[in-house]
């Protein structure tokens, strides 16, 4: 099936199951939107750290930017148009897409300067930088400070969110495949011969991080409209180490692995949320299986020790994933 | 006066990083990564004195005080040692001949681990950790005030870098050390055991980050399983300040973010404190990425 294809099909599903969600549950319609936002996250992070081989740990806090550019702009701007779902639509989508540019902004400040590095500096680096964007945040009153954000309308639904996870890995996917994409991968497989080819690496690295902010930044646009409050804690380290598994977990580079991972991990998550109730494990097992970081840890250095490449790293799916 | 008394506090405080940093900067020297589980063996150090320190202390009691403290330290020091022994053979050995990406994606894991499995065993609500000495002002020079836990620091410090200083310089294992990190092919021709000095590398550095675990816990005497993340990430630019894999580096990169680190927070700035770290790491990875001692190398092909 071609891409085209594929992602209208993909859309004309989102917009089907959206006018159903109004009689599906709705933590499920809530646990389904969180797939949509992870696998714009996973994949987006993938573009950084897989394809291109940048290892970026900075992903949550561009999340954080545009969660919080597109909050700030739907919270103070009433829908035009009466308020009908049109101006409704106008608002949401326009506060996302500034969301993402601010998120892209934020990645072009912090990849200029730290994509000159390589391996643990970055990591460390990007890590820094996601934190200085925290504590900023939580240094600004006009968006509540550590206090959080509160009162942001629930424009969010399944339609945009999937519509977005879509266009992600569509644009993703098209531009690593495209002539120009097969610049990332060059980056990655080998940096100097690269540059002895005439590819400008600097450059890549600066796209890639820059539209892996820009969707980062839209799923926090997202994230923010469907729970209706942010708060700076939302966006720690934590936050970007459960998208850096969902992309480990796929296969770096493996864009079709990322996406099932996201779906996998979010059920995962949300499975050891009750697990509290699950009576018949003894109790130590029950505060185990809570500690979601911990089991994230294991699992971790698990799939390090065992299966680098990810669950579905080598595999292929359909056409020719570009390797 | 201020300006003195700021002083003293920022080396205090630089005296912890700069042991965090020794240990980080001796594992880049050997094996060229950057042990990110290396904060968290400093909280299981002070995890190690809240639980040891009582007994310790009973054992020797009121008059022998002072050395129930350095029985503290050196229990607490030798834990450490043993669990970076451990970490490096479970984890990062069987992942030595594999890209380096692998090895720091499985440290950040190990990182993890050791935090949230620190919540899991000693809980997540902050702990009180006991007075080892009687904390009070032992000078007190026209306003400026030193306090006995300060003293501690500085005479546990002074003594740890000597002793480093004689191991690595003097021991046929420092010998051996600087010889891997120079160039771990050639060692391994001459007849150095790798495994053993990156063993050895691992415990010198955790006993290290142990004792600073217990110290820092003696100033500030609130520990929780998550501690060691900000110290950690603080100590690694200490490190890079100095110029990574620089020993005496790594002690003054330490002291210098701890003196500036102080100044800010007596600032206006205080609110970025947490910052500030940052701030200092990206001004020096753009201007001067070997760092202040270390030798810019080229990369061959």
């Amino acid at each position: 099936m071609n891409r085209p294809v594929a992602l209208i099909l993909a859309i004309i599903a989102a917009a089907v199951v959206s006018t159903f969600s109004g009689s599906m549950n709705a933590y499920h319609v809530q646990v389904l939107t969180f797939i949509g936002i992870n696998i714009i996250l996973g994949v987006s992070l993938n573009l950084i750290n897989g394809h291109t081989g940048q290892f970026s740990l900075g992903h949550a806090g561009f999340m954080a930017v545009g969660g919080y550019m597109a909050a700030y702009l739907t919270t103070n701007i009433a829908p035009p148009f009466g308020g009908g779902w049109v101006g409704q639509a106008a608002v949401f989508l326009g506060s996302l897409l500034v969301g993402g540019l601010a998120a892209a902004v934020a990645g072009l400040i912090v990849g200029v300067p730290s994509l000159r590095l390589k391996g643990d500096y970055l990591a460390i680096i990007t890590l820094g930088f996601g934190e200085i964007i925290r504590v900023l945040i939580q240094n600004t009153d006009a968006v509540g400070g550590p206090r959080g954000l509160t009162g942001i309308p629930g424009y969010t639904n399944l339609f945009w969110t999937f519509l977005f996870a879509a266009l992600t890995i569509y644009v993703i996917s098209s531009l690593v495949d495209s002539t120009y994409g097969r610049g990332f991968l060059t980056v990655r497989d080998d940096e100097i011969a690269a540059d002895a080819m005439g590819i400008n690496t600097t450059r890549y690295k600066v796209v890639a991080f820059v539209l892996g902010a820009f969707f980062a930044g839209i799923a926090g646009g997202l994230y923010a409209h469907s729970t209706r409050y942010l708060t700076p804690e939302g966006f720690t380290f934590q936050k970007t180490v459960e998208i850096v598994i969902v992309v480990i977990l796929g296969g770096m580079g493996h864009n079709a692995g990322v996406t099932f991972a996201a779906v996998l991990v979010t059920l995962l998550l949300e499975a050891l949320r009750g697990a509290g109730d699950f009576t018949w494990m003894p109790q130590f097992v029950r505060d185990l299986i809570k500690n979601r970081t911990l089991i994230f840890s294991m699992v971790l250095i698990a799939l390090m020790l065992l299966r680098p490449q990810g669950l579905f790293g080598g595999m292929k799916l359909g056409k020719r994933q570009a390797a | 006066m201020e300006f003195l008394q700021q002083m003293i506090n920022g080396l205090s405080l630089g005296a912890f990083y700069a042991l965090i940093a020794l240990g980080y900067t001796m594992v880049y020297g050997v094996l060229r990564f950057i042990n990110f589980a290396h904060g968290d063996i400093f909280m299981i150090g002070a995890y190690c004195g809240y639980y040891l320190s009582d007994r310790i202390l009973r054992l020797f009691g009121e008059k022998l005080a002072i050395l129930g403290v350095v029985g503290v330290l050196l229990t607490t020091m030798a834990i450490c040692a043993l669990l970076g022994v451990v970490i490096e053979r479970l984890a990062y050995r069987p992942l030595r001949s594999r890209p380096k990406l692998a090895v720091l994606i499985t440290a950040i894991g190990v990182s993890l681990f050791l935090e949230y499995g620190g919540q899991y065993v000693f809980g997540a609500v902050p702990q009180a950790f006991p007075e080892l000495i009687p904390d009070r002002q032992v000078a007190d020079l026209g306003g400026l005030s030193i306090s006995t836990n300060q003293v501690l620091v500085f005479v546990v410090t002074g003594i740890l870098l000597v002793a480093l200083n004689f191991i690595v310089k003097r021991t046929k294992m420092g010998l051996a050390m600087r010889a891997v990190s120079m160039n771990a092919t050639a060692a391994q021709l001459m007849g150095v055991n790798i495994d053993t000095v990156i063993s050895f590398t691992f415990a010198l550095g955790s006993a290290l980050a142990g004792a600073a675990g217990i110290l820092y816990s003696v100033s500030y005497p609130s520990i929780d399983p998550l501690m060691g993340v900000i110290p950690g990430i603080k100590a690694f630019v200490a490190a890079v300040l100095g110029g990574i894999g620089h020993l005496p580096g790594a002690a003054v990169g330490g002291l210098v973010i701890g003196v500036v680190e102080s100044f800010v927070a007596a600032s206006s700035l205080s609110n970025y404190k947490e910052g500030i770290a940052f701030a200092i790491l990206i001004v020096i990875l753009l201007l001067r990425p070997a760092g202040i001692f270390g030798k810019a190398t080229i990369e061959k092909v």
